[in-house]
């Protein structure tokens, strides 16, 4: 019973899987007519349960076993049953088929919504992003995820589950200092993935001994002033940098390490992105329902279940209220990509004088262009108009805890906007809003300790708990780890010294 | 082509690997967490799910991030009011308003608050715990039969006759036995067809063939559609089972020196006992003995909640208890338990009665017996009941209680697990 073309979609709030198709199909019809490239997708149907599952699990469909996503599902699992919180309508996975999962509980016109937002949205998103493109393998992600997780449970086996949670306790500690920020990451595939790693661990053992071995030449009359550092350049990876240097690990634990950094690096452009991305995808679910309804396809009250939905997605609270808590991703996204759209089609003078090559483009090539080559920062640096700062009467507030009040730096009027549009496009550095710590040295003459930097800015202070991640990488490391803290300034100042009190491999 | 997936009969509990981790990394907190989840519940909510709350700090996954303090600079929404260069007061406590410190997932780390399932609770609880001579005892002297289905056989009574087995063994008993005389028909009427187109019915040989046929189809009808012999009947033996009853005996004293706190104290101990019963026993029957100077059973409900006062003779709640296992508990079929609660506060001429009644008497025909003071210093029955110990070490168990903290440790010293 084939629905023609051009009947309008199916109604009422239950679902079924003749009606998804239905609407898969008109919504697809939609996207290609914008011009939304996308990988193909597969539309999965889970119950509530099995999205705390997803949840638990950083949203993978499949990932190794550790506590604290056993941590993370009770936490849900109790917020959702006291009714604390709603799940996500949808998670999204970036993989090539891109997965998408729909909620059993989700009316039709939810699906609907979740299938324009998330299958052809954030879809068309991992497929265009340069972040994206560069620096995760969607075609990869899933089959790696298996190999890491049978890897994983094939130390559990031969290992101990005890020794393995403890290195994994260790690593995710580091995760995130464990990605490359600036170069490239290789690309994944599991056969090559496969294939190497008996290769590689063979390799880095000996790289490793290499290292090490190195008998220093007996200097003439007092070493020399400048001994070199190792490594040579700060290095920003550390779990790499532990990968391939720490001394006392097997080649099994460098593997497990380099398991924990991948899967760090997959997730890395997803929080570069998040106001884009999740924008993204919130504008064209808005721009494609639209269109569908001007088509005739979609009943009003389809709309209305779905303005409703929508508009409580990208509400923004004032700072007052009760409900504010910062700026809303969503909201921010969905403005800056309306307002993009405003600026090319019906552009005002303010306008034309802030983005004259803009003004009066092709909306399309220009949103997909920004959609291709920008991240958050660099978006918001670039985009955010004068008009949408009055939009959300932005103003920025300078906390220095050195002066006993706060002072209202720049507001949404002539003299504050450039100020607001650089502050507020800094928010969203995960270079400023994430400590810097880099492997500045390491002892390889003396007593192997490793000497790791903190490049503080703007004289914030490390959180408390770096004590304790420091044990971790203690542990890794095998013999005593230093942090350092560097003041812009340049004055430098010892934070903490940790010895290994029970280095890796030592068995209990 | 779009693919729609219908996953939502695979399995559900993906994360319980990961969940049981947890809980296996974290058992001493839980533990902890779970013992003072007991000592705030009453006797009948045990039962439930339960929440349990272990501090944020303990299992918290250290990162590296910013603390508070420097310099921040902050973006804000929906300016109402505020002029550049203006200078306000920082807001108190954080979070609120101008919100900088929510922490990034809105949970709170003082406190992690999740819910165990009843099973996962009980485990937890129950942990290192056992049932002293549970298995030892009730082997060797209670034996309950059961019925239990072994095969067929070819004797029994009509209602247990099993139609299938019976059908299909006559069906083979017919193939079997009438199979030759089948392919002799047919045999036999293939000849006659070809006979009978060359010669007439009058033929002797014709003659011959139809008449050995009848002889064939006699044979056929006179097998039995069913024979005595194809019968077949349901067997069913009795295997001896265990029997998984058990009765316990809470002895409560209510005098004058017991107060609500005492009883209270008392109250949740049984509960204790009760629920560990429950999780060893299939049946389990509870019989309440309240006592001052005479004894008497009530119903929980009494039991717990009306007062008396007067003096204490312990030796009558014993009595009774000895008379009500008489008549009403045979100790050859029941698992029997006693726990008493008392301040040890006895009339002095009573107490080497009570361990006389124990020793001679009592413990016999009992499984275990736990006597529990609620005092800070040892009473006069206290002193009776420790050579009562003495002398049945494994079946008789004498613990002080001073306050209901006590209670949880004091049960786990009462049932650890003896390897």
């Amino acid at each position: 019973m084939a629905r023609k073309s051009h009947d309008p979609l199916p109604t009422g709030s239950e679902w079924s899987f003749e009606s998804i198709e239905d609407y898969d199909a008109e919504i697809g019809r939609a996207a290609k007519h914008f011009g939304l490239d996308c990988y193909p997708h597969q539309l999965e149907i889970i119950s509530a349960e099995q999205m705390m599952d997803a949840y638990a699990s950083i949203g993978m469909p499949v990932n190794y076993h550790h506590w604290s996503f056993g941590k993370h599902f009770l936490a849900t699992e109790n917020r959702y049953r006291r009714g604390q919180m709603g799940l996500a309508y949808e998670i999204v996975i970036n993989s090539n088929p891109c997965i998408a999962y729909l909620m059993e509980e989700n009316t039709l016109t939810m699906q609907a919504l979740v299938i324009a937002h998330a299958a052809y949205g954030h879809n068309s998103f991992f497929k265009g992003n340069h972040l994206f493109v560069q620096w995760t393998s969607a075609d990869a992600i899933i089959d790696y995820l298996v190999f890491a997780r049978n890897y994983i449970a094939e130390c559990e086996e031969r290992y101990g589950q005890e020794a393995v949670e403890q290195l994994l306790d260790a690593c995710h500690a580091l995760m995130n200092l464990g990605v490359d920020r600036y170069k490239r990451a290789p690309q994944l595939s599991l056969a090559k993935e496969r294939s190497r790693q008996k290769e590689r661990a063979d390799y880095l053992q000996s790289q490793v001994n290499h290292l090490w071995r190195t008998v220093p030449a007996k200097s003439e009359k007092g070493t020399s002033a400048t001994v070199q550092r190792f490594p040579k350049e700060p290095e920003e990876n550390l779990l790499y940098f532990l990968e391939k240097n720490a001394p006392l690990l097997e080649p099994w634990h460098r593997e497990v390490i380099r398991i924990v950094r991948k899967i760090a690096q997959y997730f890395h452009p997803q929080r570069q992105t998040q106001v884009m991305n999740e924008g993204w995808a919130t504008f064209w679910h808005y721009t494609i329902l639209n269109h569908l309804y001007d088509e005739g396809l979609l009943s009003d009250g389809f709309m209305f279940e779905f303005l409703h939905s929508h508009t409580n997605v990208v509400q923004q609270p004032p700072y007052n209220s009760q409900y504010y808590s910062g700026v809303n991703p969503y909201a921010l996204g969905f403005a800056l990509w309306r307002d993009l759209r405003r600026i090319c089609e019906h552009p005002t003078d303010e306008d034309r004088q802030w983005f004259p090559e803009l003004a009066g483009s092709d909306w399309r090539e220009t949103l997909f262009m920004a959609m291709n080559n920008y991240k958050d920062e660099s978006f918001i640096a670039q985009y955010l108009s004068p008009k949408l700062m009055r939009d959300f009467r932005l103003f920025a507030v300078l906390d220095d805890d050195d002066r006993p009040k706060l002072r209202i730096n720049a507001i949404h009027d002539e003299r504050g906007y450039r100020d607001l549009r650089q502050l507020l496009a800094d928010h969203y550095n995960l270079g400023s809003r994430e400590p810097n710590i880099q492997v500045w040295n390491v002892d390889l003459r003396g007593d192997r300790s490793l000497t790791l930097r903190y490049f503080s800015y703007q004289r914030r202070p490390l959180a408390e708990d770096y004590e304790s991640v420091l044990e971790y990488l203690a542990y890794l490391w095998g013999f005593t780890v230093r942090l350092e803290e560097q003041t812009s300034a340049g004055a430098i100042k010892l934070l903490a010294e940790k010895k290994a009190q029970k280095p890796i491999g030592s068995q209990a | 082509m779009t693919h729609i997936i219908d996953r939502r009969f695979d399995s559900k509990n993906k994360s319980s690997v990961n969940r049981s981790r947890f809980l296996k990394r974290f058992n001493t907190l839980i533990k902890k967490a779970v013992g003072e989840v007991i000592n705030r519940s009453g006797i009948k909510d045990l039962d439930d799910e339960k929440k349990i709350s272990i501090p944020g700090r303990e299992i918290a996954e250290p990162r590296f991030s910013h603390g508070s303090g420097g310099v921040r600079d902050l973006i804000h929404t929906g300016n109402d009011r505020f002029t550049v260069g203006e200078e306000l007061d920082r807001p108190q406590g954080g979070g609120e308003g101008m919100g900088s410190h929510a922490s990034p997932d809105g949970e709170g780390l003082d406190n992690f608050v999740f819910t165990l399932t009843r099973e996962e609770f009980l485990e937890i609880f129950f942990e290192d715990l056992a049932l002293p001579n549970l298995v030892k005892r009730h082997l060797a002297q209670i034996v309950d039969h059961r019925r239990r289905r072994a095969g067929y056989t070819q004797t029994g009574v009509p209602a247990n006759m099993n139609l299938p087995r019976t059908m299909r063994g006559a069906a083979g008993r017919r193939v079997a036995v009438g199979g030759s005389h089948h392919a002799k028909v047919r045999d036999l009427e293939f000849q006659l067809e070809h006979l009978l187109r060359e010669r007439n019915e009058e033929d002797p040989e014709v003659k011959r063939i139809r008449k050995e046929i009848t002889l064939h189809r006699a044979r056929l009808g006179e097998m039995p559609f069913i024979d005595s012999f194809d019968l077949r009947y349901n067997y069913h033996v009795r295997i001896p089972q265990p029997s998984t009853q058990a009765v316990m005996f809470c002895l409560l004293d209510v005098s004058g020196s017991m107060d609500e706190e005492k009883k209270n104290t008392a109250k949740r101990f049984f509960a204790l006992l009760y629920l560990f019963l429950t999780r060893n026993y299939e049946r389990i029957e509870v019989v309440f003995i309240r006592h001052h100077t005479s004894a008497e059973e009530v119903d929980e409900d009494v039991f717990f909640h009306s007062r008396e006062t007067g003096g204490t003779i312990v030796s009558s709640a014993l009595k009774l208890m000895r008379k009500i296992i008489e008549t009403r508990y045979p100790s050859s079929l029941w698992n029997i338990y006693g726990a008493q609660a008392s301040d040890g506060d006895n009339w002095q001429e009573d107490s080497p009665v009570c361990s006389k009644l124990l020793d001679q008497h009592l413990i016999p025909l009992l499984q275990y017996f736990a006597y529990i003071e609620i005092a800070a210093q040892p009473q006069n029955l206290w002193e009776e009941y420790q050579k009562v110990q003495t002398a049945h070490p494994g079946v008789f168990a004498v613990q002080r209680i001073a306050n209901h903290k006590d209670i949880y440790p004091v049960f786990h010293e009462l049932f650890r697990k003896r390897v």
